[in-house]
């Protein structure tokens, strides 16, 4: 019982991220019918965010201390960051603590803008092409902005800690009243989760529940009649790409301390958002998130020692390596159009 | 220029053999005539030629190609490792694998079309990838890659003596021998091993020129232009687009053994879904459906995979020397992002320049070009192609 719950916690925060990364896809396949292979990228650009911020945060003056001296009787060189300076010990050296969550303020604005830019000046020319076309050229942007910031950063991964309080773990078997060490899990997940859970039931709340969501929903069902009502739904639109790029950044910013930001992480997960949010259903916002929930948890699951050991049995090795492509293979095969995807989409 | 040889396949062939066979002599001038270069250029030319039976002809977009690939390379080295190292077993062992491989995919992916195929073959690529990498480790020798052995049986062949690994031959030609000439105060190379490749890539090619004017191809173009309307007149097409994505399978699979047979040693990055981009990216920058613009398309990226990244700071401050410092400077420090280490990305913006401005590749771009002097010297009245259309084959 408590092993299925470990493996269950576990697959919440890979599942997280796959959830976030292709909500954002559906999203902009849904409103502007257009595969952007370069998301996985913008991903990767929130988590850069993150090492953006600490390098800000870590500008320091560097000045010689003289009550300091190093073993040879030298002074030695103290870096002190500005942000110290201006606002005290205490409360500059929690700013910096705190860098990853102050990230997603900074993330915020610099995600809408990476979005809007790019459907502007990209996408927009890309509707009325074939879909072949959008994978191309937006798989073109993707190594570009791959190779951008690994031009800026560097190819070794760059560790951005959590703050403080929520680096270690804690026992979350005794939380829910079960014996003592049973279910140990970091606090950094639970972190994750949470937050990737308020983001996708914002995301679910506006368009549920405001005019202009309402507006994108009719958007998605029939664009031409929403034109024809005198309703610039490009510009909603636009705004809708900007969203989606945002909840992909949010997702890179919060998954960046538990794996260090790199160049290519931006690749990795987007093969395997493509694959959540086709087994979800191409264009269906609650498929994806399922989807994405449902494969996390299943690829922890595989990575258990029994099953592994029942697949090696059955000459299925490292089962946890190919289980979320069997699974989609098997889903795309049985139910082509995925998991909760609406009949007749893109099901030719 | 090429238009002329669109119209007339026989003239289009005798251009293509001169061009390939002329290679050493061609390419020394641009620093390309060295025989590892002109291989990969041979290699990566069936490859695309394959990958454009299916994509550019057909219009099915296959991200996973590079599992074929692999599948070929991994198969030869093992015919190496089991028969003889010989090249013909191991490339015929390689396209039959690849052919059953890609009939196994091609059956399952091809239930579907557009995005959802697409998806799917990157799903069965990267699967493979992570099969290859960890899961076959007993066939596939895992991360290391699968490598010759000096106590492999290697059955046919005489038992080796000599202590050190044996090379792969064609009937006792060994694939690594260059003969040397200097000319000019060049250095011109013929190479066995690229001589080899190069008489499979022009018959790869022939074999696409007859594919693309058969009625098979004619009924694979139909697909790609209207699949809908196909099915309504009655015809089941399901039989064609597999039969163009085993053939292209195999085109695959025999690069792969080419791969081996130069070099004989596969690993699993072949299989890498980058590595199927970098194919695709191939067809498109020299114009997909076009018969000879997959060639020229590897044979670019080839060429500035291998030129480009080994342009460093150096080299550039020693070719903007003539400029005042602190502009050269300037340059050097703006372009070192481009060359180098950096060369993915300005692979990166000329494949997005080339999707944006010429869905027809470098050939479109060509023939704009021989339109546009053209049309300088004719009345424009005259003028023949229409921007918006592919180029003819």
């Amino acid at each position: 019982m408590d092993a299925i719950l470990l493996q269950i916690l576990n697959g919440l925060d890979k599942g997280s991220a796959y959830a976030l990364i292709a909500l954002g896809l559906t999203l902009i396949f849904g409103t502007l019918g257009v595969v952007n292979f370069a998301h996985g990228a913008l991903f990767m650009i929130g988590a850069f965010c993150v090492v953006t911020l600490q390098k800000i945060l870590n500008l320091s003056t560097v000045a010689i201390d003289p009550t300091k001296v190093d073993f040879l009787g030298n002074p030695l060189k103290v870096k002190t960051p500005y942000i110290v300076n201006w606002f005290g010990e205490a409360a500059g050296s929690a700013i910096i603590n705190w860098s990853v969550p102050l990230a997603i303020l900074f993330a915020i604005p610099v995600m809408l803008l990476v979005g809007y830019v790019m459907e502007r000046g990209l996408i927009k020319h890309f509707y009325k092409r074939p879909h072949a076309d959008q994978i191309l050229v937006t798989f073109g942007l993707a190594i570009v902005l791959q190779e951008i910031i690994k031009a800026c950063y560097g190819a070794n991964p760059i560790p951005t800690p959590a703050p403080e309080v929520f680096r270690g773990s804690f026992d979350f078997g005794v939380w829910i009243g079960m014996a003592e060490n049973a279910v140990i899990y970091p606090y950094w997940r639970l972190v994750y989760f949470a937050f990737s859970a308020i983001v996708i039931a914002s995301v679910f709340a506006f368009l549920q529940f405001t005019t202009f969501g309402m507006v994108v929903r009719a958007g998605m069902a029939d664009r031409e009649t929403v034109g024809l009502l005198g309703i610039n739904i490009d510009k909603r639109f636009t705004i809708m790409f900007g969203i989606a790029a945002a909840v992909a950044g949010l997702a890179g910013v919060m998954y960046s301390p538990i794996n260090s930001p790199n160049y290519h992480m931006g690749m990795d997960f987007l093969v395997l958002s493509f694959v959540v949010v086709v087994v979800g259903g191409m264009g269906s916002l609650p498929g994806a998130v399922l989807a994405g929930f449902t494969l996390g948890v299943l690829e922890s699951f595989a990575s258990m020692n029994e099953v592994k050991g029942f697949f090696e049995a059955i000459y299925l090795p490292s089962i946890d390596q190919i289980i979320i492509y069997l699974v989609a293979i098997v889903i795309l095969l049985v139910r082509p159009r995925g998991l909760m995807g609406r009949a007749g989409v893109m099901e030719e | 220029m090429f238009e002329k040889f669109q119209n007339n396949d026989r003239m289009l062939m005798l251009f293509f053999i001169f061009l390939v066979l002329a290679g050493p002599i061609l390419l020394a001038p641009f620093g390309a005539g060295y025989p590892d270069l002109l291989q990969r250029f041979c290699i990566f030319g069936i490859f695309a030629i394959g990958f454009n039976i299916l994509f550019g002809l057909t219009g099915y977009l296959s991200f996973g190609h590079a599992a074929f690939l692999g599948v070929g390379s991994y198969s030869a080295v093992w015919m190496f490792k089991l028969l003889t190292m010989n090249v013909i077993p191991a490339l015929i062992l390689a396209v039959i694998i690849a052919g059953l491989f890609s009939l196994l995919i091609g059956f399952i992916s091809l239930r579907r079309s557009g995005i959802y195929f697409s998806i799917l073959t990157l799903a069965f690529a990267q699967m493979s990838f992570s099969l290859a990498y960890s899961v076959l480790t007993p066939i596939t020798n895992g991360e290391t890659g699968l490598q010759l052995t000096l106590d492999d049986p290697r059955i046919l062949d005489a038992a080796n003596t000599s202590g050190s690994l044996p090379s792969t031959n064609f009937f006792g030609l060994t694939m690594n021998s260059t003969a040397k000439f200097e000319f000019f105060g060049m250095v011109f190379q013929f190479n066995v091993g690229f001589y080899f490749c190069a008489v499979m890539l022009i018959l790869a090619f022939y074999l696409a020129m007859r594919i693309f004017r058969s009625p098979f191809g004619l009924m694979l173009k139909a697909i790609k232009t209207n699949q809908n309307r196909l099915n309504y007149t009655g015809v089941n097409t399901r039989p064609y687009t597999l039969a163009a994505f085993v053939i292209s399978g195999m085109y695959a699979g025999l690069a792969g053994g080419l791969m081996a047979c130069t070099d004989p040693l596969a690993g699993a990055e072949r299989m890498q879904w980058t590595a199927s981009g970098e194919v695709v990216l191939m067809t498109i920058l020299g114009g997909s459906g076009t018969l000879l613009g997959p060639v020229l398309g590897a044979g670019f990226i080839k060429y500035f995979e291998n030129i480009f990244s080994k342009i460093n700071e150096n080299v550039l401050h020693g070719w903007f020397s003539f400029l005042p410092d602190g502009l050269e400077d300037l340059i050097v420090w703006v372009l070192h992002f481009f060359v180098g280490k950096g060369w993915h990305l300005t692979l990166g913006l000329l494949f997005m320049m080339v999707v944006i401005f010429l869905p027809g590749g470098l050939l479109q771009g060509a023939s704009h070009i021989i339109d546009w002097i053209r049309g300088k010297k004719q009345s424009s009245s005259t003028q023949i192609s229409n921007p918006n259309s592919m180029p003819a084959e």
